[in-house]
């Protein structure tokens, strides 16, 4: 039994010194992030070596994040929110948690429909949702548009990602601002019939899929596609920018807010002025195969390489407005 | 040795002064209580109506929700059940080529995270894995029948795979607790073998196989990793929706507690059914000669073994070391040592307080049988079936609550800010780590303080002895393995665990789980094999050495 006095007293002394506070350094920015620390770390670590701020950072899912944030009020250590897809940025807005910013720099930096009309928020990087082929079984001259995978050739035909993600979420959400709910919940259900397998967990599994021709469409975010085509460029897949001759394709963001309560909301506003720029926007979109939000900065060659498109304009949060509409509209269509 | 219901819990009970037990039940009863805050923080959600949430789900997708998960606990339940205690009799009762290794090594999979697990059996046998491409080669585009994956069997058969080593390590140990001598006693009655099984030694293990099982289905229920690579929807699915997707944390909260209150159900639905009867195990286990099986068994018995291993985990690390080959080690730098430090830091002390806390409440129960301990222990055990983002942000909200009161109660008495204390430190992902598997480590230690003579606790009083020393010098040596098995799991069940972790780890606290979250959450599998092989590593170390400890013992 010695045994485990001996245990617990060292458990106890390893207690206490995880319990010593650590006291916060006074040129330093905290960050509460929803996107991984693998994208976001480089970033800060050149944005360090460059201004000698700190930035210190925690990860964590979006929704326990967001509750978090809330939770802790005018407490909040964090002086900045990224998170992806326009939908959470909305909510944050929403619950309150993000303070209005002023900004000459963000504001010609980015352009106004991926930014919170109340500057509570901007888009750091672009993500189009698009069409992808099978180059081998489809021509570009057969797509056309979201709503024609609904169209009978498509039958047994069609890849789609699980409705329970944001992103699908999102791109549905956008239907509806544009088309009205009945319209939409019509456009969904024909999708349903000409799926060629069950929905895909991820857009890594449905761009496998493709390649193995077990279908020849579906809907990707595209930078699934272009991490597959840097690795792969064999693979024979394409991606097609549908919807041109109308609204465009649908795009979705990732991006930051300065919290309400910030401590340190003047040295944040520098960071997230710095993200935006020119420097930061290459490293920001690269790292993920992303198109620049700041449309000076030219995407990465690869991503060039797909051609200008034209792309939705209507600001994205819309999409966060009407998320819940548009997942128990794809819970009516029958889409999983 | 061997009574049956007759024991009267009553004439046992202990006649010491109220006062000397007082600060013992005082103590367990505030930990039970602590416990059940987060799961008691949800019932104020149902205050505010979320009719609209209920409807559509009743209107669209609920009754499909509730049949796939009745299904999935139907099957995962039988699977585990077959799995768990035919593997643990086999190793317990006979000799066989390799039996020494199956051992222990059929507790590995313990170490895999169930949606790795996952993630694997999808990748290799779905359409575009490697398997069925290889058919296509072979056969032709249409060739060739092959079984989805992602279907019911599918999800049901992995989460099998994941699950069965809590009720093969629980078996087990009761199993070895029961020793020889009965079933050789029932055996020269006239009984068969397989008589003896199930007629003396299952019924005796019964509280530990049911323990176990009520573990792996509770895992089940609240499990969202997996099953949403297999895009099979259960409850858990609807609770998530309705948070991430209607942003209705609300309607989230309600939807938790139905669930937690259909476990409470069914667990006590079993206890009744269990009914009164009691299993004493005869003293020191006696080390019996195991049945030594020859040719054809010998073979069956050793194949049957190494698939179940095979499947459930050589296959699952072959290809995360596959991955880790392909993608190169770049990733591994000074970080690492942190990570494993953090996790197996975290790991050690959940499992010191868990168990501490797991044997006082299981103590305090045994020896004042009331209904208010008994209702306050369930509750307290109740948070493993939890989805468990719900349980995480539970835990941050009552912390960040009294950190706020705390905050102001000092501002206004010494006049300075403490700013936010506890939450999102590592006593609160220590408090989490409780909550949620408090349940894991009370079913070992209830089972095995279940299989103890009463006449044991009647001599101790005799001799005056204090319910510190009768717990410390009679009970604890006794309960040794089971205690070690209850920490064992609760080590292995921190490593894995993810949402409360993600949520309440103070700045730069990342562990092994984190990693692989944050590599996987962006489809980056292969840079994910690293930390989740490091992780098996790391979990496979104590279960080698529980193992070893508990042959030595025996």
């Amino acid at each position: 039994m010695k045994q485990l006095h001996r245990l617990a007293l060292g458990a106890l002394l390893l207690g206490s010194l995880i319990l010593i506070p650590t006291v916060q350094a006074a040129g330093t920015v905290v960050v509460y992030s929803a996107r991984n620390e693998q994208l976001i770390k480089p970033l800060f670590d050149a944005y360090t070596k460059e201004t000698g701020v700190k930035v210190k950072f925690v990860t964590g899912k979006e929704g326990p994040l967001l509750e978090r944030l809330q939770a802790e009020g005018d407490k909040t250590p964090a002086d900045m929110l990224i998170t992806v897809d326009a939908g959470n940025l909305w909510q944050a807005a929403e619950r309150g948690v993000l303070a209005k910013v002023n900004s000459k720099v963000l504001e010609e930096n980015i352009p106004a429909h991926l930014r919170d009309p109340d500057g509570q928020w901007y888009g750091l990087s672009v993500r189009a949702r698009t069409i992808v082929y099978n180059t081998k079984k489809v021509k570009p001259a057969d797509l056309s548009a979201y709503e024609d995978l609904g169209n009978p050739k498509w039958k047994g035909r069609l890849c789609l990602r699980s409705s329970k993600k944001v992103y699908n979420q999102s791109l549905v959400a956008m239907m509806i601002s544009r088309y009205g709910e009945p319209k939409t919940e019509a456009i969904v259900k024909s999708w349903i019939p000409n799926l060629a397998t069950d929905v895909f967990s991820d857009d890594e599994n449905l761009l496998d899929a493709m390649a193995a021709e077990q279908c020849d469409v579906g809907i990707v975010n595209s930078y699934y596609f272009g991490r597959l085509k840097k690795k792969h460029p064999e693979v024979p897949i394409g991606i097609f920018w549908p919807n041109q001759n109308e609204n465009g394709v649908h795009v979705n963001i990732s991006g930051a807010g300065i919290t309400r309560h910030a401590k340190h909301s003047e040295a944040a506003l520098k960071l997230l002025e710095w993200l935006s720029s020119d420097k930061a926007q290459n490293l920001f979109a690269d790292s993920n195969m992303e198109f620049p939000a700041n449309p000076k900065v030219k995407p990465n060659p690869l991503v060039a390489s797909w051609g200008e498109f034209k792309h939705d304009t209507v600001n994205v949060s819309e999409a966060g407005k009407l998320q819940a509409k548009a997942v128990m509209l794809m819970d009516r269509a029958g889409y999983k | 040795m061997f009574y049956p219901s007759s024991v009267d819990t009553q004439a046992v009970r202990p006649a010491w002064r109220v006062s000397d037990g007082g600060w013992w039940r005082l103590a367990a009863l505030l930990i039970a209580v602590l416990v059940s805050i987060p799961v008691l923080m949800l019932l104020p959600a149902w205050l505010t109506p979320s009719s609209e949430v209920w409807r559509h789900l009743a209107d669209t997708v609920l009754g499909e929700l509730l049949r796939n998960t009745l299904v999935l606990l139907l099957g995962v339940g039988a699977g585990v059940l077959v799995l768990g205690v035919g593997l643990a009799w086999l190793t317990v009762m006979y000799e066989f080529p390799g039996r020494r290794i199956f051992e222990w090594a059929l507790m590995l999979p313990l170490g895999i995270p169930a949606y790795v697990m996952a993630f694997v059996a999808v990748g290799l046998l779905d359409f575009s894995g490697p398997v069925q491409t290889a058919l296509r080669a072979v056969f032709g585009q249409n060739g060739y029948w092959f079984p989805r994956i992602r279907s019911e069997g599918g999800v049901i058969g992995v989460m099998i795979l994941a699950l069965y080593p809590y009720v093969y390590m629980l078996a087990r140990s009761a199993f070895l607790s029961q020793g020889r001598t009965l079933m050789e006693a029932g055996r020269s009655l006239g009984l068969s073998p397989r008589a003896a099984f199930v007629r003396i030694a299952l019924p005796m293990a019964r509280p530990a196989i049911a323990a176990g099982v009520a573990l792996a289905l509770m895992e089940t229920l609240a499990d969202f990793g997996a099953v949403t690579i297999f895009n099979y929807d259960t409850f858990t699915t609807a609770i998530y929706k309705a948070w991430f997707g209607l942003f209705n944390l609300g309607a989230a909260a309600q939807l938790s507690t139905l669930l937690l209150l259909f476990v409470a159900v069914a667990l006590y639905a079993e206890r009744h059914w269990r009914g009164q009867s009691r299993y004493y195990a005869a003293g020191k286990p006696v080390q019996g000669h195991r049945h030594r099986l020859t040719g054809l068994r010998a073979t069956a018995a050793c194949s049957f073994a190494l698939s179940v291993l095979a499947l459930a985990f050589f296959i699952p690390v072959g290809q995360l070391i596959f991955w880790l080959v392909s993608a190169g080690i770049e990733d591994l730098d000074a970080g690492y040592v942190e990570f494993v430090s953090h996790t197996v830091s975290l790991g050690l002390l959940a499992a010191l307080i868990t168990v501490a806390a797991a044997v006082l409440l299981a103590y305090v129960r045994k020896q004042w049988p009331g209904r208010l301990m008994r209702a306050v222990t369930r509750l307290a055990t109740l948070g493993y079936a939890l989805p468990g983002a719900v349980l995480a942000v539970g835990i941050m909200l009552a912390f960040t609550r009294l950190d706020r009161q705390v905050d102001v109660l000092v501002q206004t008495v010494f006049g300075v800010s403490t700013g936010l204390l506890l939450s999102s430190s590592v006593v609160a992902l220590l408090f989490a780590y409780l909550v949620r598997f408090l349940a894991v480590a009370h079913g070992p230690v209830e089972s095995a303080l279940e299989r103890i003579k009463p006449s044991l606790q009647q001599a101790a009083r005799s001799l005056g002895a204090s319910h510190r020393e009768l717990l410390w010098r009679v009970y604890l040596p006794i309960l040794r393995p089971g205690l070690l098995s209850a920490a064992l799991l609760v080590f292995v069940e921190v490593m894995k665990e993810l949402p409360a972790t993600l949520l309440l780890r103070p700045f730069d606290w990342d562990t092994l789980a984190i990693r692989i979250f944050e590599l996987t959450s962006e489809g980056e599998w292969q840079r994910a094999a690293l930390p989740a092989l490091t992780l098996v590593l790391v979990g496979l170390l104590p279960v080698i050495f529980l193992v070893r400890r508990s042959e030595s013992e025996v």
